[in-house]
């Protein structure tokens, strides 16, 4: 469980995040969607210590932000680094092997490559292990962090906008695999979204910020509807219910 | 061709060429007479000195160019022209312009602290610029060193030591003697000290983010990267002067053909810069013998050629 109490952040002059309390439950995915500038990425920021904190409180199960070490809370939670293009010259191996560094500190075991032939297992990346990065596709490169981040092996995966330019196919099997990882190896999926679908498509849970509070919280069917849309986005759009899953009409 | 192989071959053609670089020089030196006395001593206080210098400095330079690359996320970038050579110019002036009586060892520690406050100043500008935009990076670094560059010229002309810094400014390796040239010792420590942390030094190159999601004090290693490279850096320029290029061509090079994965080609990244800056001196002693050409003027020339192939050869993933 991630709970965040009455977290308070500001840029200068400007207020991020107001007096925010939030409770991220275990074993879910849950989505963070809101409009621009909603304060989204700096919740995740906060939450996984890219940022420093200003005033507030987060805590990840027992371990409280800000006091536990570097090292102890990245064999708890990992981070999705959003896809640039400045990618290492490292082959797929190589990069999924440096998700094992908070294992193993540079000095891999066998049980460390066991972990790593298992991320590449159940990314599906086997045919890629010995392809360089740079010579992948946007989708399968994202694998291959994905990857990375499972052999980092923590209860914990964040990721901020992860879809960012990818095609449908590419977001799609992201977001199946994400899924997968909740529900059959169960890790707890913190992820930030801009397309509602995705989110009403694929999370447990949506939590959705404006002006750095929380505006609504629960199952995509409690929180997405008209109003949602209208209140949050400011844009007025049909929302069709499909197999209990409400779906933006675009 | 694998890794293997290539260090084997690499160690091979660098003992080839060291040597040669053993019998090649002004007074005439043959492997036959070397149980003659005077020759001996020939060998050990001057020929073997100078190959000495050259390989640990070569190595050295190379290993710090990856590591600075690896810090500010671009590959164009190399301490000797992006600040911390100039900011080492700048610590032997004032050792020079103020404390004139002080010994080697403050001299060099005056040095190796300015270079790294030019090359933290350097960081502290380059975190602002986007990683994306890989062309900033790499101006801002040559106009970054120029502008420390420029400092440095001009307190020595109010000085009056533009002579005597110019014996820095081109670094060479005829002056390098027995009793000259141990503070490079050092250097080579530290560049061994700092593959220990190769892995973290590479995790530092995917990024802010993977490093601190990986668990590494990012600050951290970017603070002992920073004083690795000053500390080479400073050594190197005091001892030699400045040898430019081989932080920048060698690590490229290495990159292109084994990648980015620092513990398994720092190694090669060394071995590729001593043979380099070897050949160089070697071909500088030789094309106007018995004159000699400066180590940095020969590599000008060669490293253009070779840069020019890594920016227009086709890219290969040699494995």
């Amino acid at each position: 469980m991630i709970s965040v109490r009455n977290l308070t952040h500001q840029l200068g002059q400007q207020t991020i995040l107001d007096d925010l309390s939030l409770t991220i439950p275990k074993g879910k995915v849950t989505a963070l969607v809101g409009a621009n500038g909603a304060g989204k990425s700096t919740l995740l920021s906060l939450i996984t210590r890219l940022m420093k904190l200003q005033d507030g409180q987060i805590l990840i199960d027992n371990m409280n932000v800000g006091e536990t070490p570097n090292d102890a809370l990245a064999r708890k939670l990992s981070i999705l680094p959003q896809s640039i293009q400045l990618e290492p010259r490292l082959t797929v191996r190589e990069l999924v092997s440096f998700g094992r560094y908070p294992h193993a500190k540079g000095r891999m075991q066998k049980q460390d490559w066991n972990k790593v032939d298992e991320a590449l297992t159940v990314l599906d990346l086997n045919e890629l292990a010995d392809r360089q990065l740079d010579t992948l596709s946007g989708g399968q490169r994202q694998r291959a962090y994905v990857a990375m981040t499972y052999a980092q092996d923590t209860e914990y995966m964040l990721l901020d906008e992860p879809l960012n330019n990818m095609d449908i196919a590419a977001s799609r099997s992201l977001m199946r695999v994400l899924r997968e990882l909740c529900e059959h190896h169960g890790r707890t999926i913190v992820i930030v979204l801009h397309d509602i679908n995705y989110a009403s498509g694929y999370a447990d849970n949506v939590v959705a910020l404006a002006d750095g509070k929380i505006d609504q919280e629960g199952t995509p069917l409690d929180v997405v509807d008209s109003a949602f849309l209208h209140r949050i986005y400011g844009t007025d759009a049909k929302v069709h219910i499909l197999d209990d899953r409400p779906f933006v009409q675009v | 061709m694998n890794r293997v192989a290539t260090t084997l071959m690499a160690l091979l053609v660098l003992l080839v060429i060291a040597t040669l670089s053993l019998f090649v020089g002004v007074i005439d030196l043959q492997p036959k007479n070397l149980f003659n006395p005077e020759e001996l001593e020939l060998l050990l206080v001057s020929r073997l000195p100078r190959t000495l210098a050259v390989l640990i400095t070569g190595s050295a330079l190379a290993v710090c160019g990856t590591i600075i690359q690896l810090l500010v996320r671009n590959r164009f970038v190399e301490p000797m022209t992006a600040g911390t050579g100039q900011g080492a110019m700048l610590g032997i002036l004032i050792a020079i312009l103020y404390f004139p009586s002080a010994s080697l060892i403050v001299q060099i520690c005056i040095a190796a602290t300015m270079a790294l406050i030019s090359s933290i100043g350097l960081m502290l500008i380059v975190i602002k610029l986007p990683a994306t935009k890989p062309l900033y990076i790499a101006l801002v670094g040559l106009i970054y060193g120029g502008i420390i560059g420029a400092g440095v010229t001009f307190v020595a002309y109010q000085a009056d030591l533009l002579q005597y810094i110019e014996i820095w400014t081109t670094g060479e390796f005829s002056g390098v003697l027995q009793g000259r040239y141990e503070t490079l010792w050092i250097a080579a420590i530290v560049a061994l000290l700092a593959y220990l942390i190769a892995d973290q030094f590479a995790i530092v190159g995917m990024g802010r983010t993977t490093a601190i999601s990986l668990g590494l004090n990012y600050n951290q290693v970017v603070v002992l990267g920073l004083i690795t490279i000053s500390i080479v850096t400073a050594l190197t320029v005091v001892t030699v002067g400045m040898i430019p290029f081989v932080g920048l061509v060698i690590p490229n090079i290495v990159s292109r053909l084994y990648g980015d994965n620092a513990r398994l080609t720092l190694p090669i990244t060394a071995f590729f810069g001593a043979s380099l800056v070897l050949i160089c001196d070697i071909i500088g002693r030789v094309v106007r013998y018995p004159f000699e050409i400066p180590v940095g003027t020969i590599m000008g020339i060669i490293d253009a050629l070779i840069f020019l192939w890594i920016l227009y050869g086709r890219e290969r993933h040699a494995r």
